[in-house]
């Protein structure tokens, strides 16, 4: 008996403690970016939320939503999954626990410090890279040990090919790697104070280069590199196209990362640049719906699921949302489409019909998946995940069909001219015009953070009540190929 | 012209062309490589035999045919775009557009077509011009689009803008100075108390207190009269002896109870202790001064609508 429980005991697992916890974070963090999300929208709508305290004015909690719902939510979501990916498809146990163990409490620390930073008024002001020099540098040591981690278990794995989700998730991390050092090289003058390496347009051009490629390769890559891992084991059925999976990957990674120039239409940013950041932009089209293709196809011969497991609703609808926003943003670069969207509510509505669509769908049915798994207990409620479900649907389409009207509006609105070439309509007429969308969009915001709070109930049920089976983390021999 | 300052010699210039090009034409071969063995329609998709994880396994399905046509429609779309327009490198595109060409172009285009509606009105006295309708109309839409930002909407200003329909004017209210202060814009300056030669608190309050009895409002009479003897050795130079202010150097007149940067008694010790800047910008060159005769006949129209 006591040899017996020996035997299981060394037989070799898989590193599950770190991927606990970065699954736990992921909810944790998801409320918290959330709420902040809903508040500064219920600010927009009534500006007297501020209360006069810095601390909590819009533009100091705003890049607070960003860092939290990005890099705390998505972040601890793409460690989790790929954490968890990586082991169980190269059959081999997490390269060095140690520096797993590292980025986990490196990457908690750098979300603590963002959020006692960001609402002092401490930013080096680039979008989504607010966070001053100190910390970046936390950011890069957590990053190399995550590639370390990452690679080092792909180097050591027993299967001879690499799973494809693992391609995803390879190019994420190093692309942000990459694009993280050089969007953040700076000169700091003081502990909390630095200035970009760039000047003028060259510093706009590598802002909107990291800044595109944040949303192509950290919430794109990363969770595309998710879907090919959960979709398929929810579905139970095998990838739809290996040859696909080829060409949207090498497609989509070369060409994002071009796309940035989109971002300064119209600015003082060369002509070259903006056009050949369109038409890259325009060919990113066709690569990115390889994955949507990809994913939903999957599941073809086992449609009927669809009806009954909420979980696999949670990742079709999410790679659904994936499609649609990547043909909008294609249509967004266009030049002559771009003049009449760039500034308004459009541009925050395409961001978040990517990101509460696919980005968050698509970790929350993950998570669904993932967590009864790692702490070997049954999901509390089937039923919690299919409310989840449906107050974040009905959440996002509030939220990005009011900023779909509030932003042609807008657009239209700042272009339309009287007979005698004089604007139509004065900036704070637009601003008030406005007003009724932004009270639906906080709507839509508080029905999602609702969704977010079922989850984090039934997670908290799940991991609390008794074990009810075991651990599958045993670490099994790769199947032999049947050739 | 902004091209070529980009490139300050060919290696970039022919970096770009053949990285653009090069990756375009490899995104080509990579979707004809992987669509050239396309299986036949009633040939059974088998898995490519690997598995992962004990379930998770692919088929080879081939690339959809509309996917693929879209693909290569942007590719050659995109192509097109760029023998077209500028894109590669400093090479211009045969339409030889550029963005300031663009814009150039618009700004004549919209010149000769909005300039005659307000050079017709241009050889009008502005105090005639009051009368038209459609003049004052004209010059409301040229005021809702240049000047309701910093004045509000209703030319009733707020804080540090004034109040364009009260009659009561810094620089002067007759035709010709409104548009003077249009064309050349205003530097307002109130000087420091420092700069002054106020000495701490006590002076600050004591002239603060004479400047609220100049309006006749609540104050301390024994502060107002040492305020009094410091007026009457420095704030005289612009405000005047009475307080009524100097129109040439846009120096407020204190006795009427409208104020440029509030009237409690905190703002007035702000105001003399701390000083003011007020600046209206030069619109004579933005604007041509077809446009600033009407502006200037709405807003002159404004302080006519009281009376």
């Amino acid at each position: 008996m006591a040899k017996a429980a020996t035997s299981i005991a060394s037989q070799p697992t898989y590193n599950y403690q770190v991927v606990r916890q970065f699954a736990i974070m992921t909810v944790v963090w998801g409320v918290v970016g959330m709420a902040v999300g809903v508040y500064i929208a219920a600010e927009l709508a009534w500006p007297l939320l501020n209360f006069d305290i810095p601390y909590i004015t819009f533009s100091r909690l705003r890049p607070l939503h960003t860092n939290a719902v990005i890099f705390a939510f998505g972040g601890s979501a793409l460690f989790a999954t790929s954490y968890y990916v990586v082991q169980r498809t190269c059959h081999t146990r997490l390269f060095c626990d140690g520096l797993a163990a590292f980025t986990f409490w490196g990457w908690q620390l750098v979300i603590v410090l963002a959020a006692i930073t960001l609402p002092l008024g401490i930013t080096s002001s680039k979008e989504y890279a607010e966070l001053e020099w100190p910390i970046d540098i936390l950011i890069t040591l957590v990053w190399v040990a995550y590639a370390i981690v990452f690679f080092g278990t792909i180097f050591k794995r027993k299967t001879p090919h690499i799973y494809v989700a693992n391609w995803f998730y390879g190019a994420f991390i190093i692309t942000i790697a990459l694009l993280h050092i050089f969007n953040n090289l700076a000169v700091p003058i003081s502990l909390w104070k630095s200035y970009s390496a760039y000047a003028g347009v060259q510093d706009a051009m590598v802002q909107w280069w990291y800044g595109h490629n944040a949303v192509g390769f950290f919430l794109t890559a990363g969770f595309l590199g998710m879907m090919y891992y959960f979709v398929p084991k929810q579905a139970n059925r095998p990838v739809y196209s290996y040859r696909l999976s080829i060409v949207h990957f090498w497609a989509l990674i070369f060409t994002y990362i071009w796309a940035g120039p989109h971002h300064l239409h119209y600015t003082a940013l060369p002509d070259w640049t903006q056009s050949l950041g369109m038409v890259m932009s325009l060919i990113l089209l066709a690569p990115s719906w390889g994955g949507m293709i990809n994913g939903i196809m999957t599941l073809s011969g086992a449609w009927e699921k669809l009806r009954s497991d909420p979980i696999l609703r949670f990742l079709i609808v999410s790679i659904s949302f994936y499609g649609m926003s990547t043909f909008e943003g294609p249509m967004m670069a266009i030049k002559t489409v771009n003049a009449l969207s760039h500034f308004t509510d459009w541009t925050i509505g395409h961001v978040h019909s990517g990101a509460l669509g696919w980005v968050a769908m698509i970790s929350m049915g993950s998570m669904y998946y993932l967590i009864p798994r790692l702490f070997g207990r049954e999901l509390y409620s089937l039923k919690l995940v299919e409310l989840h479900f449906w107050t974040a649907t009905i959440g996002i389409v509030l939220y990005i069909s009011a900023m779909w009207v509030s932003g042609i509006m807008q657009g239209l609105m700042w272009r339309a001219i009287n007979p005698d070439g004089t604007l139509t309509y004065s900036f704070v007429e637009s601003v008030q015009a406005m007003h009724p969308y932004y009270v639906t969009r906080w709507v839509g915001g508080v029905f999602f953070l609702f969704g977010m709070l079922v989850m984090a109930y039934n997670v908290l049920r799940t991991v609390s009540s008794p074990k009810t089976t075991e651990v599958n983390d045993k670490i099994i021999a790769p199947a032999l190929a049947h050739h | 012209m902004f091209d070529s300052t980009l490139f300050i010699n060919d290696f970039w210039n022919w970096f770009i062309i053949i990285l653009t090009l090069g990756g375009i034409v490899g995104v080509f071969w990579l979707i004809i490589w992987m669509s050239s063995s396309r299986p036949k329609p009633d040939q059974k998709i088998e898995t490519m035999g690997h598995v992962w994880d004990e379930s998770l396994e692919e088929y080879n399905n081939p690339l959809p045919l509309w996917w693929l046509m879209m693909f290569y429609f942007t590719l050659v779309f995109g192509i097109l775009y760029l023998v077209l327009y500028p894109g590669l490198g400093s090479f211009a595109g045969i339409l030889e557009w550029s963005s300031a060409k663009q814009h150039q172009q618009e700004v004549e285009a919209a010149k000769s077509k909005y300039g005659p509606i307000y050079a017709k009105y241009q050889n009008e006295p502005i105090d005639k011009l009051i009368a038209n309708p459609d003049a004052v109309e004209t010059g409301r839409h040229l005021f809702m689009t240049y000047c309701n930002v910093c004045h509000g909407s209703d030319a009733g200003g707020g804080p540090g803008f004034p109040n364009l329909r009260d009659n009561d004017w810094l620089y002067g209210g007759e035709p010709e100075t409104i548009k003077t202060s249009i064309t050349s814009g205003r530097q307002g300056m109130m000087p420091t108390a420092e700069q002054n030669n106020l000495h701490g608190e006590n002076d600050i309050n004591n002239v603060a207190q004479y400047v609220l009895s100049l309006s006749n409002r609540q104050h301390d009479t024994a502060a107002a009269d040492e305020g009094q003897k410091i007026f009457m050795q420095i704030c005289i130079a612009c405000h005047g002896p009475e307080g009524k202010g100097t129109p040439a150097l846009g120096a407020p007149n204190l006795t009427d109870d409208t104020w440029l940067y509030g009237g409690s008694e905190d703002k007035i010790k702000e105001t003399i202790a701390k000083g003011r800047q007020g600046r209206m910008p030069a619109h004579g060159e933005l604007l041509g001064e077809a446009k600033v005769h009407l502006l200037a006949t709405y807003v002159y129209s404004l302080s006519k609508e009281k009376k």
